[in-house]
């Protein structure tokens, strides 16, 4: 069996673990040993994947096998990894490891809730080892419904609006993407649904790319926060149990950008090299607006729903720049931001379990009630406003080195323009930890709280110590993520 | 004339045929208590055995019986395989309701009744000549409307019955009326014969609106469903599920044969008929199915919609498009018959609720009947990894092939709707609170069977990839 396979059937088999399980101290156990075996998986698949191109190997996909599975449209289960993969599977398998954690205390419906939390698992994983048009849609597909019930069930706040809400965008973008796909496959011969062969022949006509390439593009956009679709993702973040808010602003978000780069600007090269000024304007929006956004909300996850909108623009923003630094630099933000958002909706969670609220004019002090997780909040803040030594500051500053190189005033202004987001960035993240952390506590209930109990500590300790490996030692993962890049930009300019 | 195919050709039919006479005989002379509590069980078996015989693709050539009435392909073995499965499926639910003291002595009327309908399918799935057509048509209409009309004492459903059979043999005699037009223009009823006399005259395309007409009636299309709604509410339960399943699929699957067979020459105009109607019938359906308390009602206008989208796979006319109406087919039947299952059983334990907001809560009384109504919407919603995912997505493969990018844009728009009021029924089964839930019980166990058969199915029709190409070899020579 292809060491790939294992990530889609370890959930698949603790969704059957679960399913036996008896009580909570078993759910427990199934989680932990199946998300540390996900984990354990996806390092040791990075491990093998650096070695294998440092002896040289430089086949595009690594680890690659087909399954013929509906013979009459060609559609295989086809599965490979380049760096991009590689570094998100990591990604993903921290996510769900931590956010098993950051969800211990869940006392209802506890086993329903870690079900459909490894069917999203599921559906995440197999998009990214996917290799073939109509499985890679499936996963996606597979990943996004289990959400209405995590939200609408576990959910807080206006949470039926607002699983409805965002179930029907995404099933919206999904619909575009599902047309595109036909588009593409039809397009290009209706020989083969494997994206490496489809990028091979490159052969969709210019006048079909220029139909298809906005339909896929905003398909996976709307995953990935594109503005002026990106209206789901406050309410739905704001609504969700903690560990799905992790999972979907860490992990899901990034099937946005991922899908947009591997699938909507590789498959249709010549019409993203001719149309991406008007995604890139539309980006610039989503990074300043979300930004600006984050600025006037009183809601912790608002805040920070609205910061997602920001840093995922900039990945989109990154790759429609074309250039492989950039590109690069996106690969990076995904990361870093993944990484960041899920520990501040850990620490949100954390918090709100606590205080029973999330509005910031209610908050304050908490620094001398639960010191640990005050501190960590303000690591993750300084994360997200690009503090050197941190992996916001690394995945920031090759973007906009990235993005400036291009010749051309428009890239250059539009750049400038994005370039302001740091500022806004720094604007509300330390306005909130002025608020809620220091200062002093007002509301005597607050007195009485404790800090963290263990399982939150090692969840948030993953996060930040992933972040600061990121930030301190960026260039194993840049080196990774260049290779891959390359070859997919080069393919899109030639 | 040579009568020798009549054993090997109509093997399925005469079996069934078997099966009828033998629920008669059985009806008429086992009156004892215990004689009548095993009228069920020798029922299912017998309907089990059918479908078996059905599915069994032999003989594995083409061949035609009383001078090209009756035809045969290998491929309606399979179409009449599914409905024999489907009907199995339909007789297993039965049981609770036909126990019921004022239906336990109709219990023969009901099998004689429902098999007597899926007869007519099959004559008119192995038509060869119009007339024959029109027989096995009226043969699965008119038992039909005393199905719908059986619990003839609740008001609700004999004002049902009479709607169906109005609205049936209206729709009979405008076909009859379109017919006439062929043998006018054409000399000729047989479909072998007709291509060569099509020549798209004004009054051939006149009379393919009219034969048109009468079968978007029986598969419930836009404009012609004004009678689903009501019907499908007063039908009871059962007779319900086996109307939108059974009937509409063969309807639908006749459908396509006659208008790829019989009228290749008049392509451009029934394309341009259907697109109209499938826009039609998916985008009502759905904003009226948004609107409805009454699950069945809004099983009803869930069933248009899903008539539209089958309607999809018709308007590309190519055996692709062949084997994803037949694939649609079985796995709509899983899905629904899930569906029409679970209200079924709660309906008869719970003293007849079938509103939406009964449902509230059910997860926390009757968790698996919950899930199996998520799962089974989810397939009926095109939600991976269930079935209906798969099938949608070679619905529109198979349209999109052949050119209608807006066709299958505007029916993707349309999955987004359909979700929406899918959602809904999941909503009220998981989330919203309910004070007197439907209380907990325990389903008799052939519904279980039957449950627990079409949930294997939502799941597994679509990842195993077999079944389609099983499909897709028979319907390869169409």
């Amino acid at each position: 069996m292809n060491i790939l396979s294992l990530f889609p059937a370890i959930p698949l088999l603790m969704m059957l673990g679960l399913w036996l399980s008896r009580n909570t101290k078993q759910i427990h156990a199934v989680m932990v040993t199946g998300s540390a075996l996900l984990l354990a998986l996806s390092l040791f698949l990075v491990f093998e994947y650096a070695g294998l191109r440092k002896a040289g190997v430089t086949d595009p996909m690594l680890f690659t096998d087909s399954v013929m599975w509906y013979r009459p449209l060609n559609i295989h289960y086809a599965v490979g990894v380049d760096g991009i993969s590689v570094l998100m599977l990591l990604l993903s398998s921290i996510i769900v490891f931590t956010g098993t954690f950051a969800s211990w205390q869940m006392k209802t419906d506890v086993k329903e809730f870690f079900m459909w939390f490894c069917l999203l698992s599921l559906g995440v994983f197999g998009f990214f080892i996917s290799l073939d048009l109509f499985t890679m849609f499936m996963f996606y597909e597979v990943a996004l419904i289990p959400m209405y019930l995590l939200i609408g069930v576990w959910g807080s706040g206006r949470k039926e609006y607002s699983a409805m809400k965002l179930t029907l965008m995404l099933m919206g973008g999904s619909a575009l993407l599902l047309i595109g796909i036909l588009g593409i496959y039809f397009g290009a011969g209706a020989t083969t649904m494997n994206i490496m062969e489809i990028a091979g022949l490159h052969n969709i006509p210019l006048s079909l790319q220029r139909i298809w390439f906005p339909v896929v593009f905003i398909g996976f956009g709307v995953l990935g926060a594109l503005f002026p679709f990106h209206t789901w993702s406050p309410d739905g973040h704001a609504s969700a149990p903690t560990a799905v808010s992790m999972l979907h602003a860490g992990v899901l978000m990034k099937l946005g950008g991922y899908g947009c780069f591997r699938v909507a600007m590789f498959l249709l090269p010549d019409a993203a090299a001719e149309l991406s000024w008007i995604f890139i304007i539309l980006t610039a929006i989503s990074v300043v607006y979300g930004a600006f956004s984050a600025c006037v909300q009183t809601d912790l996850k608002y805040i920070n729903a609205y910061s997602s909108v920001s840093h995922c623009g900039l990945v989109l923003f990154a790759i429609l720049m074309i250039n492989s630094t950039a590109a690069t630099g996106a690969v990076l933000q995904m990361l870093s931001h993944g990484l960041m958002t899920a520990l501040f909706f850990a620490l949100i969670g954390m918090i709100y379990g606590r205080t029973h609220t999330r509005d910031i004019r209610q908050l304050s002090g908490l620094m001398k009630i639960m010191p640990f997780l005050s501190v960590c909040y303000v690591i993750a803040g300084l994360a997200n406003l690009g503090l050197p030594g941190l992996s916001g500051f690394v995945a920031e500053m090759t973007i906009f080195n990235g993005a400036f190189m291009n010749d051309g005033i428009f890239y250059r202004v539009v750049t400038i323009i994005a370039c302001t987001s740091i500022v806004i960035t720094a604007v509300y993240i330390l306005r909130v930890i002025g608020k809620i952390l220091y200062g002093t506590c007002t509301n005597p209930e607050h007195l009485k709280l404790t800090d963290a109990t263990w399982d939150e500590k090692l969840a948030v300790v993953v996060l930040i110590c992933a972040i600061a490996v990121l930030g301190l030692a960026p260039l194993w993962a840049s080196e990774m993520i260049h290779g891959s890049v390359t070859s997919i930009i080069s393919h899109i300019l030639n | 004339m040579d009568y020798s195919g009549i054993f090997t050709y109509m093997h399925s039919e005469i079996v069934l045929i078997a099966v009828i006479v033998i629920a008669f005989l059985y009806d008429l002379f086992a009156t004892g208590e215990r004689a009548r509590k095993a009228f069920h069980p020798l029922m299912c078996v017998l309907m089990a055995a059918v479908a078996v015989v059905s599915l069994w693709p032999w003989p594995s050539e083409g061949g035609e019986v009383f001078g090209g009435m009756f035809t045969y392909e290998p491929v309606h073995a399979i179409v009449k395989g599914i409905l024999a499965a489907g009907a199995f499926i339909v007789l297993l639910q039965s049981d609770v309701w036909l126990s019921r003291e004022d239906t336990a002595h109709k219990r023969g009327e009901f099998y004689i009744l429902t098999l007597s309908t899926l007869l007519g399918m099959y004559f008119m799935i192995g038509a060869g000549h119009f007339l024959m057509f029109f027989i096995g048509l009226e043969l699965a209409s008119v038992p039909m409307a005393c199905l719908v009309a059986f619990d003839k004492y609740r008001h609700n459903s004999a004002e049902a019955g009479a709607k169906f059979i109005l609205s049936a043999l209206f729709a009979s005699g405008l076909m009859l009326y379109g017919i006439s037009f062929f043998y006018g223009t054409a000399g000729t009823l047989y479909f072998s014969d007709l291509p060569d006399r099509i020549t798209g005259s004004p009054l051939q395309i006149m009379a393919m609106v009219f034969f048109f007409s009468g079968l978007g009636f029986k598969i419930s299309l836009v404009p012609f469903h004004l009678w689903t709604a009501d019907t499908y509410q007063g039908a009871p339960t059962t007779v319900t599920s086996y109307l939108s399943v059974v009937s509409k699929g063969a309807a639908a699957f006749v459908l396509m044969t006659i208008l790829v067979k019989v009228f290749p020459a008049m392509a451009e105009e029934w394309r341009a008929m259907l697109y109209v109607v499938i826009v039609l019938s998916i985008t009502v359906a759905n904003l009226f199915a948004i609107r409805q308390h009454n699950l069945k009602r809004f099983f009803a206008f869930s069933s248009i919609s899903q008539a539209g989208y089958i309607m999809l796979a018709v308007i590309s006319g190519t055996a692709f498009g062949m084997t994803s109406l037949i694939f649609y087919v079985l796995i709509y039947t899983a899905a629904n018959l899930a569906a029409f299952g679970v209200i079924s059983t709660v309906e008869q334990h719970s003293g007849g609720k079938v509103d939406m907001a009964d449902y509230n809560g059910l997860y926390r009384t009757n968790p698996k009947l919950a899930i199996i109504m998520t799962l089974a919407l989810f397939s009926l919603g095109g939600i991976p990894p269930f079935a209906g995912f798969f099938s949608k997505f070679f619905i529109f493969a198979a349209a999109f092939s052949e050119g209608f990018k807006v066709l299958v844009f505007i029916a993707l728009l349309n999955t987004i709707v359909s979700l929406y009021y899918y959602l809904l029924v999941v909503k009220a089964m998981f989330i919203t609170p309910n004070e007197n839930p439907v209380p907990a019980f325990r389903s008799d166990r052939s519904t279980r069977i039957s449950l627990v058969l079409c949930i294997a199915g939502v799941i597994l029709l679509g990842l195993v990839s077999s079944v389609y190409d099983g499909i897709n070899a028979f319907t390869f020579g169409m």
